[in-house]
């Protein structure tokens, strides 16, 4: 069984515990985290293991390139600790089992994965994927699995990931453009973390698509627009991709409105907090966000999750603020039609 | 019976009546279980006295006679067990009044739920009904006369509590005025402050008289509909999941599924609640006095609310849903049938787990399915599955399954909702003696020659 690599004596240096010092839903001094981290490595109780919301905050936060999240999920399991309602995580276990029925496009040494949300079959359109499709996979055989951290059941990724990034390696693919975070931040990131081989090159569809843009440079319509980006959960995974929001943004002439809850201080769609935590929590989180918004005068939100914009879609609209998938605001940049605008 | 055929074709027309093979067979089934059995005549009538006069040559030649809605109870409620005349309703399908202020609409007795959705929604867009999950061709008649459920029997009861009048016409031919508008111009009450006197024919099937014009309560038509679905892994919690909502009282309509496919919903009970709204603040309110009822579960983890994708809440905020619909086809061959008895919500869970026992016992797909009635006072509790019509193995399995199902649920308390013949005999008899008497007297003096819908409601 694949077991997560993690260093103590990382946390045992760290000068600021910024894990959970930045936690911005536990309130912790430095001492008292570093203190609470330490007897979360040791194994013992803390109440940051009954209390953490799942927001993935802290993967982004540990700059040491320790998995502060991942020992956390691990832990629960280890002691029982459940995040979700007991159905809500069997729903989610139940849809990810492999079934058989995936689906699989002209298959060639580049392949798009759309992992198994069916929304980025719709979205990717138009010639700034005409270099990669038809070759794509889709279904929960190419489906990472990673969303289970937000569940406490590190044990199903260690089952699954490794045959999901077997089903790639009988493709015999070499570069996987994964659509998104939680797949790139698997392959990328947590695979390597349980020292699981990853035998293709990951490739982020945000950088994907800025390369993309720079080949119709030409083309490229500024669109004067002031949008503010929903940053999902997921992105905490992949951090190190996250600068792309900004030279996409800047690459098609938008205005990336500089508001309270973005980059580090991004609050997620709250979709996760709903379901595991009831009304309370889910509703603070999306009111301060969507008011953030609207305060910093942003006519677009544009999603990078197709979950999140499920979620917030049609709350932002109520507030003026049109929903919009990055992908179809990079289409319309180059003068394509938007396929989700509004959805 | 030559004569029989001339007389009908003379009260409505040559071309509405028929006793032609390709017609009969048509009316001789539903899209049940139950055995097919032709008519011998299939009439069309387009008014009560037609239907007068129909009834009346019944009564004289001691001719069976079925009234017929769109056919879709699945129990064989209008199949002609004794052959004689099928009287199909549904050209009689008028909107006769709409009294807005008073809320209330009357309609002819083969008027379609769908024909009267469209209608209110494109004239009196602040009114609407209780809109059953039957297709949008069941009628408004049948469906109150079988004491259907609908989109608003959370709040307001069966659909048949919201009647307010009736005409009928009864097996002497004459025309019987039920409720207000037995004496007022005014249909706003069934019974109240009179005798009710509605009870001698819904319920009945048709073996009392035929509905020919109904007064249906409609009530205010929100702006704003949406839906959340909390799911818990106990079914022994949703009994107080039910209680806690419906205490809210903030709700339209609450639906329970549970099946092991997709894999979305395997292992999982769904309890789906509709709320609704004139603002996003009303609408806001209510989902979070909804939520905050049930957070206890949320956080004992015995409970939560579950994403629901844009296409699912399409899918479920349709009236009526066609998921049903999709259900039907699982084992391809377009079979489907269910028993729903009337039953006590703390039910539920020996139901569910009675429902997966026959089901692995004969080896069929199955489904359960739940809608509350009133504030929690009972649910319709359907035991469906589907099946493969091509299959008889695989119907006479669901047959068997459905009988199991009959006599486990009056053991259990529950009321038959629909009965086929068989089960009408079952509950007649475990029925308390002075009931059953009273049932017989009404039949014996409203159909004495027992000309209407044979078979059902056997009392005599």
């Amino acid at each position: 069984m694949y077991s997560l690599k993690f260093h103590e004596s990382l946390c045992k240096t760290c000068p600021t515990s910024d894990c959970l010092v930045k936690c911005q839903f536990l309130d912790l001094e430095k001492n008292e985290a570093k203190e609470e981290i330490m007897k979360i490595i040791k194994g013992q109780d803390s109440f940051v293991l009954q209390d953490c919301v799942t927001c993935y905050g802290c993967e982004e936060y540990c700059k040491r390139g320790n998995h502060p999240f991942y020992l956390i999920t691990e832990r629960r399991e280890e002691k029982g600790i459940v995040t979700s309602p007991r159905a809500i995580t069997k729903q989610w276990i139940n849809i990810g089992e492999p079934r058989g029925k995936y689906q699989l496009g002209d298959i060639k040494e580049k392949v798009l994965s759309f992992g198994f949300m069916p929304e980025c079959l719709q979205l990717v359109q138009g010639k700034l994927f005409d270099d990669v499709m038809p070759s794509y996979v889709f279904g929960q055989e190419f489906f990472c699995n990673v969303v289970y951290i937000h569940f406490a059941t590190t044990s199903i990724i260690k089952e699954r990931l490794p045959m999901v990034i077997d089903n790639f390696r009988k493709l015999g693919v070499q570069e996987v453009i994964c659509m998104h975070d939680e797949c790139y931040g698997s392959f990328a990131h947590l695979a390597p973390a349980y020292g699981i081989e990853v035998p293709f090159k990951p490739i982020h569809y945000f950088e994907y698509l800025f390369n993309r843009l720079n080949v119709f440079g030409d083309e490229i319509r500024p669109l004067k627009k002031k949008i503010a980006y929903q940053r999902p959960c997921s992105s905490r995974l992949c951090s190190d991709k996250h600068q792309f929001v900004r030279d996409i943004m800047e690459l098609i002439g938008v205005e990336l409105v500089e508001r309270t809850y973005q980059d580090e201080k991004a609050l997620c769609c709250g979709g996760i907090f709903g379901m595991a935590f009831g009304y309370e929590l889910k509703h603070d989180v999306q009111q301060r966000n969507i008011d953030d918004m609207v305060e910093h005068g942003a006519e677009y939100c544009v999603f990078n999750c197709p979950a999140c914009q499920n979620t917030l879609a049609t709350k932002v609209a109520k507030r003026g603020i049109k929903p919009i998938h990055i992908i179809d605001l990079c289409r319309m940049a180059i003068g394509e039609k938007p396929v989700m605008e509004g959805v | 019976m030559k004569d029989v055929a001339r007389t009908l074709a003379d009260i409505v027309g040559e071309q509405y009546v028929s006793n032609k093979p390709e017609e009969v067979y048509f009316y001789a089934r539903d899209p049940g279980l139950m055995p097919a059995h032709k008519p011998d005549y299939v009439v069309v009538p387009k008014t009560t006295e037609e239907i007068q006069k129909i009834v009346r040559l019944a009564n004289n030649e001691k001719i069976p006679i079925v009234p017929m809605g769109a056919g879709m109870a699945l129990t064989g409620l209008v199949i002609p067990l004794k052959g004689g005349i099928v009287i199909d309703m549904k050209k009689m399908n008028r909107i006769l009044e709409v009294n807005e202020k008073a809320r209330y609409v009357i309609v002819e007795g083969g008027t379609s739920h769908g024909l009267l959705k469209a209608y209110l929604e494109k004239n009196y867009p602040r009114l609407r009904h209780s809109i059953p999950d039957s297709p949008a061709t069941a009628t408004i008649a049948a469906n109150v006369m079988i004491h259907g459920q609908g989109r608003l029997t959370q709040q307001y009861g069966f659909n048949s509590d919201m009647v307010a009048g009736l005409e009928v016409v009864i097996p002497s031919g004459d025309i019987c005025k039920i409720g207000s508008c037995s004496l007022s111009l005014d249909w706003f009450s069934k019974g109240a402050p009179l005798p009710d006197l509605s009870g001698l024919f819904l319920g009945w099937f048709g073996a009392t008289g035929i509905i020919t014009k109904v007064a249906l309560k409609l009530y205010p038509r929100k702006k704003m509909r949406d839906v959340d679905i909390f799911v818990t892994d106990r079914d022994d919690l949703v009994p107080d999941i039910i209680y806690e909502i419906t205490h809210t009282e903030m709700v339209e309509d609450i639906n329970i599924f549970a099946q092991p496919l997709p894999m979305i919903f395997k292992d999982n009970h769904h309890i789906t609640i509709f709320m609704t709204g004139d603002t996003d603040e009303e609408l806001e309110f209510k989902r979070k006095m909804v939520w905050d009822a049930l957070d206890g579960f949320i956080k004992s983890k015995d409970g939560g609310f579950m994403s629901v994708s844009t296409a699912m809440k399409q899918t479920l905020l349709d009236m009526p849903q066609r998921s049903v619909s999709r259900f039907a086809d699982v084992k391809k061959g377009g079979g489907f049938e269910y028993s729903g008895p009337i039953i006590l919500v703390e039910r539920y869970p020996e139901c569910c787990r009675k429902l997966v026992e026959l089901a692995t016992q004969y080896d069929l797909a199955y489904s359960a399915m739940a809608r509350i009635i009133g504030r929690g006072h009972c649910m319709m509790f359907g035991f469906s599955f589907t099946f493969n019509r091509a299959d008889h193995d695989m119907m006479e399995r669901a047959r068997k399954a459905l009988h199991e199902v009959s006599e486990y649920a009056l053991a259990v308390g529950g009321v038959f909702w629909k009965p086929t013949v068989e089960e009408q005999k079952m509950a007649i008899e475990v029925m308390d003696p002075t009931t059953r008497n009273l049932m017989k007297m009404i039949k014996q003096n409203l159909d004495p020659n027992g000309i209407m819908n044979p078979g059902n409601w056997g009392v005599t």
